[in-house]
């Protein structure tokens, strides 16, 4: 690791203003990423801003019907919150999924949102690699990308967002609230938070220097049958290769998005208006124009079993029912 | 542990400390540079709990509370295996939590209350988990073993205080210690000899259910 100065922060405002004004300083929540990627020396911070004493660790009911989820709630704590388990169960699944017991007991929501990719190459100095170094190249194309995005990447990353939870604030429609540098506020919504890579694969999001994420709020609760079915290589403990979060309504009708595809959660709302003719349908729409290489062609034909299977089994839920 | 070990590593914290003074002044004629320049090595202290007892450590901001307890404090019990987070060698209770120790930096715990292997129970008095560790071998070459049992003693608390885990069907109902309840928690706890039917054996047990 690099040597780096620490320092613990006493509000958002003056968190967001320490790391805007010095070149080289960053926020650290758990460090259950950070600290990761410190010791590859692929995140070289001079200096740490520590947000645990934020106050940021609070789940609040908003006065419009749902939540407001605190920067620094764990992962633990917020797929225990019996509101989540009981109004946003999509939310509860997709984190239990993610990671181990120890690693959400320390990973933030926040941290969470903005975990960085697991490529392979990005994790490997040796390799060139855009996001990591911009303009170096990309290793991925043309090597092993078993892992890797199918659809919205670019000729400069094929990199994924790895994570779970996102995927299902993504199709629960949640949003972002942040504070900036001068103390102002603004709401991003998840749809527009991660981007796609373009030429620019090193910002994972749309996040300015210094912006602090303060919450996540999710709207009143949509009722309907919660899913989050991930496939991976081995049954726990693992990366997704492909992970479809949904929420199907009682008429059939419902919303979808998927994980390990893209570099950010993946949601075509138009492609949701074909549920009621079945997985096939849907996931032609959603993953329309998708590139997969040889190595993760794999992952297209898997997208719509994975859909179909969910949607089986909500079929199959409402006629017991 | 030795008194002069403690004499040793308060020596050389001094002198590591004249060293990030220095480095003070190097920062802010970086910072009003464009590209950030990495600072010098800097030592900070921090105190906390670590098994019933008050530790006050000078440490170097980079120590990892797994560093900070094997190498500052020689409780040598928590293992580094991965050291990524990886393999749960680490485990550790920060307030009665299990956490990575690995991932995490000492100078975040600042009063926090950490309890280790040492802690749990000793040679004469084992944990009740430690002793079902013993009796079912729920170990082979005992590297992950401080690790599984930290990480073991936790998860009966998390299935106690109704933590959900992937293992359920239905995430709003209680959670009970069964065998794939218990799999999947302690999934963050890798075992290379393989001895995790023996120590499902000896969670079984000290969860009180029937194999
Ligand atoms: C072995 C292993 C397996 C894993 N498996 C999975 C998995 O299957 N699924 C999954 O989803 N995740 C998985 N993870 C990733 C894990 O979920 C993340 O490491 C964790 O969520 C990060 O949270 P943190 O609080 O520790 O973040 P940190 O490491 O503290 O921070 C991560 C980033 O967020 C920034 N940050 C933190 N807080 C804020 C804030 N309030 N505002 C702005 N920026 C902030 C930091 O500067 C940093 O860049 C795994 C991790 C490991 C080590
Ligand atoms: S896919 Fe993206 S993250 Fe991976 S090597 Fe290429 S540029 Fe780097």
């Amino acid at each position: 690791m690099k040597p780096f100065t620490y320092e613990r922060a006493k509000t958002p405002a003056e968190a967001a203003a320490i790391v805007a004004g010095r070149p080289g300083a960053k926020f650290i929540a758990g460090g259950t990423n950070l600290l990761d990627l410190m010791k590859l020396e692929i995140e070289t911070p001079t200096h740490l801003v520590d947000v645990q004493d934020l106050k940021l660790d609070r789940i609040e009911a908003t006065r419009e019907g749902g939540l407001r989820i605190g920067a620094n709630v764990t992962n633990t704590a917020l797929a225990s919150d019996d509101r989540v388990r009981r109004d946003y169960a999509v939310l509860t699944k997709a984190i239990v999924a993610g990671a181990s017991g120890q690693l959400r007991n320390k990973a933030s929501t926040a941290g969470n949102i903005l975990q960085r990719t697991r490529c392979p190459y990005f994790y490997d100095p040796n390799q060139p690699c855009n996001k990591r170094k911009p303009g170096s190249g990309c290793a991925a194309i043309g090597g092993y990308s078993r892992q890797l995005a199918v659809i919205g990447s670019s000729d400069a990353c094929i990199a994924t967002f790895p994570g779970d939870m996102a995927v299902a604030l993504r199709v629960l429609d949640a949003t972002v609230e942040t504070v900036n540098p001068q103390g102002g506020t603004r709401s991003i919504s998840m749809a527009d938070f991660h981007r796609l890579p373009g030429n620019t694969p090193q910002f994972d999001n749309t996040l300015q220097r210094g912006e602090l994420l303060t919450s996540v709020t999710l709207p009143k609760p949509i009722g309907g049958q919660h899913f989050y079915n991930k496939v991976r290589d081995r049954a726990s403990y693992a990366y997704a290769l492909v992970s479809v979060a949904a929420v199907i309504q009682p008429d059939g009708t419902g919303r979808v998005a998927v994980g390990g595809v893209a570099h950010k959660p993946w949601r075509v709302e138009a492609a949701e208006a074909a549920m009621p003719q079945g997985s096939r349908a849907v996931a032609t729409r959603l993953m329309a124009g998708a590139k997969p290489t040889a190595d993760n062609a794999f992952k297209v034909p898997l997208v719509e079993r994975t859909l179909g299977a969910v949607m089986h089994d909500a079929g199959m839920k409402r006629t017991a029912a | 542990m030795s008194g002069s070990n403690e004499m040793e590593i308060s020596r050389r914290g001094l002198l590591v400390g004249s060293a990030a003074t220095a480095a003070l002044t190097t920062v802010s004629v970086a910072d009003s540079q464009a590209a950030p320049l990495q600072p010098q090595p800097a030592t900070m202290k921090v105190t906390m709990k670590v098994n019933g007892q008050r530790r006050s450590l000078d440490v170097d901001t980079r120590t990892t509370l797994l560093d900070a307890l094997r190498e500052h404090l020689k409780l040598t019990g928590s293992k580094k295996g991965c050291d990524h987070g990886q393999c749960g060698a680490c485990t550790v209770m920060v307030g009665g939590t299990r956490i990575n120790s690995c991932l995490s930096l000492a100078v975040m715990h600042e009063g926090d209350e950490i309890t280790t292997i040492e802690g749990l129970g000793t040679p004469e008095k084992l944990h009740p988990m430690q002793a079902a560790f013993v009796k079912h071998d729920g170990y082979q070459c005992g590297y992950c073993t401080p690790g599984q049992i930290c990480s073991a003693v936790a998860v009966l608390g998390e299935i106690k205080a109704g933590v959900p885990s992937h293992a359920m069907a239905d995430v709003t109902a209680r959670p009970q210690a069964t065998n794939d309840e218990m799999r999947e928690r302690m999934s963050g706890n890798i075992c290379r000899c393989g001895a995790y039917s023996n120590i499902l054996e000896a969670m079984t047990e000290v969860a009180g259910v029937d194999a």
